[in-house]
Formats: structure tokens, C-alpha cells, sequence
């Protein structure tokens, strides 16, 4: 009976003198391991070298700020009831006189955790969130960790970086997917990734 | 001498018929379905003025608006407009429309938006997400997006007292806390000023309402207008749990709901009913000073609807049940196991019967894969 259309049929016949005399087919084993060795390695040596996993990659998080420095959390907590590994936690507080330029809303973060051992790295949160404030990078994992104190990332960790901001060509689904079209097309070669969302 | 009883009246919801009390309104009534039958709830108009509890209110927001096919059985014709179901009395043989006209819900989503055009839309700040009336009315009824382009209304801070916060960009304009103010207390401090456009909530030349049940204005208003102070940015209501508790309050009933953030109490509330209703008020004493569960005698967990957003990563037994629908569909896909099979022990048969399969098995690939 036939399962697949991949079946081949094998003979029986006698060798000819050539494949009998052995060393040619030595010869010509050796021939393609020589050519493999100095072909280029399909293989990358992680994890001192690293692959860029595409523009939809779900790294580790980060906070954003606006364009003047300001953190986007309000401490809504959507992110943190959306999440289905319940990895996030916040504590809110009212923004005081002269902080202005610190927070964008009247209320923030004041402790902001993600779990990273209960995260699942789903997006959810980055769905959730009314204000665009947290998302997921597509450039950077969470690193390698060995103790319980490095697993839980407060706002020291995940807080945007003025001096080396996150910036992506695409800030929203479907901004990624016109994008996408316009590529396919050959509209758009080049797009310079902004910082802000 | 005639006997002095009153006749149940019989109107007709939405094709449901319903005996209800001369001079109850076509809301009541409505309500009363749903009380009778909870998978009935979705048909109840949405209220954002009318409180049962407060009497003269209602009739303001024009969420409840419904259709009168046929007045009554004296006078068969339909009312000319839609008419506020929460203060329209019901007649006998009165046939009511809600749910089931189109025009009614078109009403409904236009209604949802001039209500959301000066509301700051600041739900991600507002304490009362996730428990706000306007939040599911316009979740339920109203659009996705905006039209209006203009820019919102917006209010300076007025400090009405140490307790309540009012945010006057808010407000919808709803008078519920105007007549808490008159009926609860006893001196009016509490009204709504100016006209129109310019009209907004206001205490009588900013005089701080130091009333013993002025608290009650953050329970019966409907948006996050008046908010707790004590509360205020405190946690999300959905990250809290909320337990029915009650202590011995020489001023009110004393009967209330606590959040609890952890082992910490941070907010005290009334308890409302089915319709987010308070029926007992209670004083400022026992929401804003008794902070302690040594306070009180809890009774246990309030009982949250499962659609609500408070029951989310709440695991209680009763709150873990499965959704209507997938029910409702396991029991329509249902079938009895067909065991009438012999039950075969003998080892040469059953060895026969897996190479049949098998057979059948490979036979069904491949039919599936030429195709």
C-alpha cells in the first residue's frame, strides 16, 4: 500500500569496477567536507552573537516617556488586569507641584514591577494600555538570571532611557501591517524608526 | 360600598407581558422582568439620573428613552416621540418597545454621545472605572469614536470639603447628588448654578458641606465626579475585594461594603443593589473614619457579577462558573456516548480489529490528501 508520493524504488545490481575501487568515492566525501568547511556557517554562536528576530519580536519591556521626558503611566492598571499570568504590579500616587515635568498626568506609577519569571511575554499589556505607555522591545531579552532578586524589574529597569530611547519603525499593528503592504509593493525602501509612538 | 383595591395593570415589554401596580413606571417595570427572570437583565433601559431611592429624580439624562407602541388598551395609538421610561407611568394594555425597535437604540447611541461631549474621557486617572455608570453605558450603547472636534468644557478646582473631591469636568449633569443633598440633609448647601452650557454642580459660595451624610453624593453619583478624597488614586476597583460588613451606628444603619487592598481597608461604600442603587445610606462616620476591620463584623465577600470588571483574578467558587453561552451551547451539542459496542477481551481480535483501522486510518489520508 501506498502512504506518500516520496517513495523510491531501490535496486540490487552489481557494482560497477569504479565503485569497487573504493578510493574515488573517498576522494569525493573528502571533496564536500572540504567545501563545507569554508562554505559560510548556517550556524550563529549564541549567545556572544545574537539575531535580529524581526520588528514583531516580544523582548523584555520598557516604559515609555514622551517627547519631553515626560513617564506616559498613569497607573491605570489595565495592563495588570489583562495580563493572564498576573506578572504586573503598580502603586499609584498624585502628581505634586513642580513635578510636572516628570509625569504627564496627574497621577503615575510610583512602583511599577513586572515579574519576569511569571511573564509570558503574550503583548497583552502593551494591547491594554490606553496611554502607550508599556511595550514590549523587539530589540532585547530578558537576560540570563541567578538569583530571586533579579527577576522582579521595578522602574529602575524598565523606565525609558533618554540618553538611548527605544525606537521602532512601527508603533501600532496596523501602522506595522501598512507598512508591511507598502514593502511588498516596493513604495517604501527605507524608514527611519522614531522614538515616539 | 365598592371594594377599594387596586387592579394590576398588564403592559407588554419588548413582547413580554408583566402585571405591575397602577403608577409604576414603565422602568419598574421593566425592572421587574429582570428581577423574574435575570437572563432578561440585557432588556432593563440603562438610567443614569433616575434613583429609585431618591424620589423626583429621573427624566434628565434621556438614557431610558423607549418607544409606546400602543398607549393603552382605551386608546390604541402610539405615542408621537420616545418617551423617558423612568418617569412615564405605565397604562393598562400599554405595548412598550425597547430593545426590540431600532429607533430606540439609534436614540441610545446619540444620547451616549452628547453625553460624552464634554466628559473628559480621563478613565485611565478616574477612580471610578470600572464601576462608573457612563463607562458601561457608552461600552454598551455607544460608538467607538468621537465626532466632535471642539475643545471640552473644562472647570477650575473647587475644594468642597476634606472628604469628597468634586470634578466638575465630569460631571453629566445628572441631579442625583442635588437631591441626595436635599432629601439625606437637612440644610441645602448642594446645587447645580448657572444655565445650559455654563450650568455646574456647586456648593452655595464654596462653603464646605460638613453635613453627617453628605459622603452619600460619592456613592449615588454616576461618573467620577465626586470621588472619595480618602480613596483618591488609592487602587484600581478591580484590584480590590469587596466585603459585606456591618457595625452598631447610632446615625445610620450601618450596613456597608469594604475594599480591601490586601489586609488594609481603603475605601467604605454603601451597598447597592442589582442597579448599582443604594438603599441604605450610611454616615460619614462609618465611611471615612472606621478604617479598621476591627470596626467591624465582616459578613463576607459582596457578591460581583461575573461581566463585572471587580470580579477580575477573583477566584471565588461562585465566580469561576462558566459564561451563559458556553453552557447553553454544550447543551445543545450534547450526545449520549453510543456504548452499545460488544466489549471485546479476546487479544486475536483486538489485534485484528487495530490492523483494520490502521488500514482504514491510511486509507483516509490518503483520500484526504488526493483531494
Amino acid at each position: 500500500m501506498q502512504l506518500t508520493n516520496r517513495s523510491k524504488q531501490v535496486s540490487n545490481k552489481e557494482m560497477t569496477l569504479m565503485e569497487r575501487a573504493y578510493l574515488p568515492a573517498i576522494a569525493q566525501g573528502l571533496a564536500i567536507t572540504i567545501k563545507h568547511f569554508f562554505a559560510k556557517k548556517v550556524t550563529i554562536e549564541y549567545p556572544e552573537v545574537k539575531r535580529y528576530l524581526g520588528p514583531v519580536f516580544r523582548g523584555r519591556h520598557i516604559l515609555k516617556r514622551d517627547e519631553q521626558g515626560r513617564e506616559r503611566c498613569t497607573a491605570c492598571g489595565l495592563c495588570a488586569v489583562a495580563c493572564p499570568a498576573e506578572a504586573i504590579s503598580m502603586v499609584a500616587a498624585e502628581r505634586e507641584k513642580g513635578e510636572e515635568t516628570l509625569y504627564r498626568e496627574e497621577k503615575y506609577a510610583a512602583v511599577y514591577e513586572v515579574n519576569m519569571l511569571r511573564c509570558i511575554f503574550c503583548g497583552l499589556c502593551e494591547e491594554a494600555c490606553p496611554k502607550q505607555a508599556v511595550y514590549l522591545r523587539h530589540d532585547e531579552f530578558v537576560p540570563v538570571f541567578s538569583e530571586r532578586d533579579q527577576v522582579i524589574w521595578g522602574k529602575d529597569l524598565l523606565v525609558e532611557d533618554m540618553n538611548d530611547r527605544y525606537t521602532r519603525e512601527a508603533w501600532t499593528k496596523e501602522e506595522a501591517r501598512a507598512l508591511d503592504t507598502k514593502r511588498a509593493n516596493g513604495e517604501v525602501t527605507n524608514v527611519v524608526p522614531r522614538p515616539v509612538p | 360600598m365598592e371594594e377599594i383595591k387596586s387592579q394590576l395593570v398588564k403592559i407588554t415589554f419588548d413582547g413580554i407581558e408583566v402585571e405591575v401596580e397602577p403608577g409604576t413606571t414603565i422602568m419598574q417595570a421593566a425592572r421587574k422582568i429582570a428581577e423574574a427572570d435575570e437572563s432578561q437583565a440585557a432588556l432593563v433601559p440603562p438610567a443614569m439620573c433616575y434613583y429609585k431611592p431618591l424620589p423626583t429624580s429621573g427624566g434628565k439624562c434621556r438614557a431610558c428613552l423607549v418607544r409606546v407602541a400602543q398607549g393603552s388598551a382605551k386608546d390604541p395609538r402610539p405615542m408621537p416621540k420616545l418617551v423617558p421610561s423612568c418617569i412615564t407611568q405605565v397604562q393598562e394594555g400599554m405595548v412598550v418597545e425597547n430593545t426590540t425597535n431600532q429607533a430606540v437604540l439609534d436614540t441610545r447611541k446619540s444620547i451616549v454621545e452628547f453625553l460624552l461631549i464634554n466628559h473628559p474621557l480621563d478613565c485611565p486617572i478616574c477612580d471610578q472605572a470600572g464601576e462608573c455608570h457612563l463607562q458601561d453605558f457608552a461600552f454598551e450603547h455607544g460608538s467607538v469614536k468621537t465626532r466632535y472636534e471642539e475643545d471640552r468644557r473644562t472647570f477650575d478646582k473647587i475644594d468642597i470639603g476634606p472628604h469628597v473631591q468634586l470634578h466638575m469636568t465630569r460631571c453629566i449633569l445628572c441631579y442625583r447628588c442635588v437631591y441626595t443633598a436635599d432629601q439625606i440633609t437637612d440644610q441645602r448647601v448642594h446645587g447645580v448654578m448657572n444655565r445650559g452650557d455654563a450650568s455646574e454642580i456647586s456648593t452655595y459660595i464654596e462653603k464646605a458641606i460638613d453635613n453627617d451624610f453628605s459622603g452619600n453624593v460619592i456613592d449615588v453619583c454616576p461618573v467620577g465626579a465626586l470621588t472619595d478624597k480618602t480613596y483618591r488614586f488609592k487602587n484600581r476597583v478591580w484590584f480590590t475585594k469587596p466585603e459585606d460588613a456591618h457595625r452598631d451606628c447610632e446615625k445610620c444603619c450601618g450596613k456597608v461594603t469594604l475594599w480591601y487592598r490586601g489586609e488594609e481597608v481603603i475605601r467604605v461604600t454603601a451597598r447597592k443593589n442589582t442597579w448599582g442603587e443604594v438603599n441604605d445610606f450610611i454616615c460619614n462616620t462609618c465611611r471615612f473614619d472606621k478604617k479598621k476591620t476591627s470596626d467591624w463584623t465582616l459578613e463576607g465577600p459582596t457578591k460581583v457579577k461575573r461581566s463585572s470588571v471587580i470580579s477580575a483574578n477573583k477566584y471565588r467558587a461562585d465566580l469561576v462558573k462558566k459564561p451563559d453561552f458556553a453552557l447553553k451551547l454544550a447543551a445543545t451539542q450534547f450526545k449520549n456516548i453510543d456504548d452499545s459496542r460488544p466489549y471485546v477481551t479476546d487479544e486475536d481480535t483486538i489485534r485484528h480489529q487495530s490492523i483494520e483501522n490502521n488500514d482504514k486510518a491510511n486509507h483516509r489520508s490518503l483520500l484526504s490528501k488526493n483531494n
